[in-house]
């Protein structure tokens, strides 16, 4: 089998020069990659130290300078440029307005004790029954417990802020996803336009949002809550989209044939069956909304973000852990609830046996309805009912407590940890590091330059170098340089989890069952909480936001390794198995080639998520485009430092995500005409009896 | 032709950019499917087709997969939309009709069961078959009441309240079919509605169109690819190949009279003797035949002949519109049993 393998692995290649080495030839492609590590060692070697571009933490460009300028510009002008005054201003004052509904409800009112509307009792006894009627009995109990935990920590308010600003962000991105999304699943010219749109909000790390919109809508709910629709409503739009272009073809045909008409197509056909999946992009709008609504503690949105926020940058562990495990908590309490919802919108047949209990549920929903209104009003009235007793703190002991067990570890687990840290940022992080600032930056341009155009020709390379020249442009090459030293160590490690795991899984489905939910779930968390247990192992360094990267964008690579590798048709992996192939040829020689196209694509998965996650990384000590970002806020005087960083960023993303997507989606070769249903032939070097 | 249910004229269905000029273009429409690709980039999955469907008639349109019959029978209720040509429908061109005409005829005039259901799963065996009519703005009441009239019909009673996917393959199409008969459109158009059965299921639900086209006499259309299922259903079969029609006629036609070898070879497998009549074998009479000797008529089946022909001592007389026409005798029926192609 593996024989006919490589001999079919042969055959196409004939279009290069034919004779002089018959077994073993290098492709174009290999080629070109090969000379383009080449040209990078040499110029490294050669010319190291010159043309670097480096900018001293302190300096500013002209560029920067500018863009301060303009931002002193919009502060003066804001009040009666007719931009602000009729288009931004109102729109900030109608979101604060919605926000402000929700967190005086839930969080606290502005004026008096500061009391909400719904004290803390209300609330859970509210949230729960939500639960219940959404969901189920099981997810009310949680989502009771999730909160009364809270409550425990001392963070009932932080939480029900947090709570607030998704929920007004969720709404709103409904307000916009929805019908944007039933547009673009029900015209294909819609959707050829919204797409990119999607892609490119969906590349860019949440952190680069920030700025721009703190410059437009001043910081605060408002922009937060703005920002995380931006971030929230893709996920939403495409689901829905999705799931109404997903209809089966002859359903839709049979109901044209009956005559409807548009709409009643829409109504009676399209929206009912697609309804599951809607709710699904709910859910993963909900998750992304949690994410962004954190991390908006940058730009002064309020709740436990800002908890975990001043806790990074005072190295304060124990208070990180404990607002981090409450980010975690209302995490997998906002997954679990949406998912139950999203199981009750399955076709009634897939959940026959509640139909009996169905009169119940009524009956249920509407006595515990009344409890709730009796709790609510307790809230209203009584102090203790009100606010969460303060004796009941549990708060300052989870954080002392954690704090001395991140001592104890960083103490007597300091060898270890260390000696792990200091081996991977000496023999691996730091070569590459002055490997990627230490190069001339010509020599970068033209490795980028060559690797662009093996994988995807002349368009490739004309956008890589546009993105470049827009890097240098923008005056943080050397930071941009650190940034992608940074993520490329970390996607590479990235990449050894997703086929070792990924393997596994594809070819065990028991692991894949016992691993798949830790990876959802690993999938669900904000990517901020992943900061806080580094930083108590490994102390504030780049390396801590290297691994907190790595685990961040590991459960995506894993999985789209796992599905690539069990996607491989049965047959295949029983023919090579029955004509004799070891599992290890099995994988080398039938299921890595031919899983080969979503190696690309975790490639690229992980590429994005650690890039996402290394500039986040600045608040933990990360240097880089993050770290400019940061400054950024906190300096007005590098604001337009910051914000050329966050741009910087953008460009370093869309090059990284196009240059992967090109080598995961590129053709073996060019021969395309003769459909041929061999796995690819660009397995190089594949030595073989 | 007003007297016909369904009249196709010259229709022509082009798939590929530019397709719309091939049939207009004398040399392009001759050209075979294989150079038209190459030279157009364009398929021709319907070419020039002709034919009438009288009213209460059973047509079957009949090819392999890829013969583009899928594609014409769509044609029909422009659910594909058709390149050139006409077809009418009780002498209205509906290639004419503007989008609310159109509507209105797929709710009133035709309706259409498919091969693989197309169910609403989100709705129950009652609200599927109402959906036509709610489609149309009928009143709860009175769909629901002719619904279940329909159910009973297709034999799912006590079903109303089950979800399609609890029901297996033929019941499933019950429910399809019912649906089309729910609106009391004058005709019906099958699309393989039963190649995704298993095969008893599919002999009882070939069975019930026969019932039920007893019983209403309404028009069909029925796509299959199965030939015993088309001699089986058919009034008249038109065989498609390469989107064009190769021949069209009645079940015995086909098989004693083939167009050409591709047919013959088409319908060489099937049992000639359940097919054809004796018209088909009759021999012109002898002198030596007496003339009391048992007389058939010319559209007997030649098995229902067979008890008569081998228990007479002479060569049995066929005759045909009050005329003997011709006799056959025991080698002539034996002939044909032995799977001896008859010289027609």
């Amino acid at each position: 089998m593996s024989a006919t393998l490589v001999d079919l692995e042969e055959t196409p290649d004939t279009q290069a020069a034919p004779v002089r080495a018959p077994r073993r030839r290098l492709s174009r492609k290999t080629v070109l990659l090969l000379s383009a590590g080449a040209i990078w060692l040499a110029g490294y070697f050669l010319l190291r130290g010159t043309g670097t571009l480096t900018l001293p933490t302190a300096e500013l460009t002209d560029l920067h300078r500018s863009l301060n300028h303009f931002n002193a510009w919009v502060a003066s002008n804001r009040a009666d440029n007719p931009v602000f005054l009729y288009v931004f201003s109102p729109l900030r004052s109608a979101v604060d307005a919605v926000a402000n509904v929700f967190t005086t409800t839930f969080a606290a009112s502005p004026t008096g004790l500061r009391l909400p509307e719904i004290g803390w009792l209300g609330t859970v006894g509210l949230l729960s029954w939500i639960a219940f009627a959404v969901g189920n009995a099981r997810v009310a109990v949680l989502t009771a417990a999730v909160f009364v935990f809270f409550g425990l920590q001392g963070l009932f308010v932080e939480a029900a802020y947090t709570f607030s600003l998704v929920v007004t962000a969720v709404l709103l991105s409904l307000l916009v996803g929805l019908p944007l999304g039933v547009l673009a699943g029900i015209s294909a010219r819609i959707e050829k336009i919204i797409t990119p749109v999607l892609d490119f909000m969906q590349i860019l790390p949440t952190f680069v949002y920030l700025a721009p919109l703190a410059l437009v809508f001043l910081i605060g709910p408002a922009s937060a809550v703005i920002a995380t629709v931006i971030y929230a409503a893709p996920p939403i739009i495409r689901l829905t989209a999705h799931g109404i272009r997903g209809i089966p073809e002859n359903t839709r045909e049979a109901s044209d044939s009956l005559g409807t008409t548009g709409l009643q197509r829409l109504f009676t056909l399209q929206i009912p069956m697609a309804k599951r999946t809607i709710v699904m992009g709910i859910n993963q709008g909900t998750m992304a909304a949690l994410s962004m609504v954190t991390i908006a503690a940058l730009i002064a949105a309020p709740g436990l973000g800002q908890v975990v926020v001043r806790a990074l940058q005072s190295l304060d562990v124990g208070t990180a852990v404990n607002a981090g495990l409450s980010i975690v908590l209302m995490a997998i309490m906002l997954d679990r609830v949406t998912t139950a919802a999203s199981e009750r919108a399955k076709p009634a047949t897939q959940r026959r046996r509640s139909k009996v209990s169905r009169r119940l549920r009524v009956i249920v929903l509407g006595a515990t309805f009344v409890l709730v209104l009796v709790l609510v009003q307790l809230s209203r009235t009584v102090l203790w009912a009100a606010q969460f007793p303060t004796d009941l703190n549990f708060g300052p002991a989870i954080t002392s407590g954690v704090a001395s067990a991140s001592d104890w570890m960083q103490t007597h687990l300091f060898l270890l940890t260390e000696t792990f840290r200091e081996a991977v940022t000496v023999a691996f992080l730091n070569p590459f590091q002055s490997l990627a600032t230490e190069t001339p930056f010509f020599i970068i341009f033209a490795v980028l330059a060559l690797a662009a155009y093996a994988f995807g020709g002349w368009k490739l390379t004309a956008l890589v170098l546009g993105c470049l020249t827009a890097i240098v442009y923008l005056g943080l090459w050397g930071d941009a340089m650190v940034t992608l030293a940074s993520t490329l160590v970390a996607t590479v490690i990235v990449m050894v989890l997703g086929v070792l795991f990924g393997v596994a899984m594809g070819r065990s489905s028991r692991l894949d069952k016992l691993l798949r939910p830790v990876l959802d779930a690993g999938q669900t968390l904000p990517a901020f909480v992943y900061l806080v247990p580094f930083l108590g192992l490994f102390g504030a360094t780049r390396f801590t936001a290297i691994i907190a990267g790595v685990i961040y964008a590991a459960p995506a690579a894993i999985k789209i390794m796992a599905d690539g590798i069990s996607g491989v048709s049965p047959t295949v992996v029983e023919a090579a198995v029955s004509s004799g192939s070891t599992p290890w040829q099995v994988i080398t020689k039938v299921q890595l080639p031919m899983a080969r196209k979503s190696l690309g694509l975790a490639a690229n998965q992980g590429l994005i998520y650690v890039l996402a996650m290394v500039v986040v990384g600045a608040l933990v000590g990360a240097g880089g485009l993050g770290y400019d970002v940061v400054a950024g806020f906190v300096q007005s005087s590098l604001f337009g430092k910051g914000m050329a960083a966050g741009l910087t960023i953008v460009f370093l993303g869309i090059l990284l995500d196009r240059i992967t997507q090109a080598a995961a989606f590129a053709r073996p070769s060019k021969s395309t005409h003769k459909a041929q249903p061999v796995p690819n032939n660009s397995v190089p070097n594949t030595k073989e009896a | 032709m007003n007297s016909s249910a369904i009249s196709v004229r010259n229709l022509w269905k082009v798939f590929g950019s530019g397709g719309a000029k091939i049939p207009l273009d004398p040399e392009l429409s001759a050209l075979p499917s294989s150079n038209l690709l190459e030279r157009t980039g364009c398929v021709a999955a319907v070419r020039n087709m002709s034919f009438d469907v009288a009213r209460g008639e059973v047509f079957v349109i009949m090819g392999l997969s890829g013969s583009g019959k899928s594609t014409l029978i769509r044609c029909l209720t422009r659910l594909i939309e058709p390149t050139s040509g006409s077809v009418s429908i009780g002498g209205q061109d509906i290639l004419q009709a503007r989008p609310a005409e159109l509507r209105d005829l797929r709710r009133q005039k035709m309706s259409m069961v498919f091969q693989h259901f197309g169910l609403l799963p989100h709705r129950t065996v009652l609200d599927n078959v109402a959906y036509g009519l709610q489609i149309r703005g009928t009143a709860k009441n009175e769909r629901y009441a002719r619904s279940r009239e329909v159910i009973d019909l297709v034999g799912l009673n006590g079903y109303e309240g089950h979800y399609p996917e609890q029901l297996s393959g033929g019941m499933q199409q019950r429910v399809g079919l019912a649906r089309a008969l729910a609106g009391d459109p004058d005709a019906i158009l099958f699309d393989e509605p039963f190649s995704a059965l298993d095969p008893l299921i599919r002999r009882d639900m070939q069975a019930e169109v026969i019932r039920l086209h007893k019983d209403m006499g309404k028009t069909m259309v029925f796509v299959t690819h199965d030939l015993s299922e088309a001699l089986k259903l058919g009034d008249r079969i038109l065989i498609m190949r390469h989107g064009e029609a190769v021949q069209c006629g009645t079940g015995d036609e086909l098989v004693g009279s083939p167009a050409n070898d591709y047919i013959a070879d088409f319908v060489s497998e099937v049992p000639r003797s359940d097919v054809l009549t004796l018209k088909w074998i009759a021999e012109p009479l002898a002198a030596g035949t007496p003339g009391d000797a048992p007389v058939l008529s010319s559209s007997t089946i030649i098995r229902d002949a067979i008890h008569t022909v081998m228990h007479s001592s002479s060569p049995v007389l066929v005759e045909e519109a009050g005329a003997i026409t011709g006799q056959i005798d025991r080698d002539s029926i034996l002939s044909v049993l032995r799977g001896v192609r008859a010289a027609a």
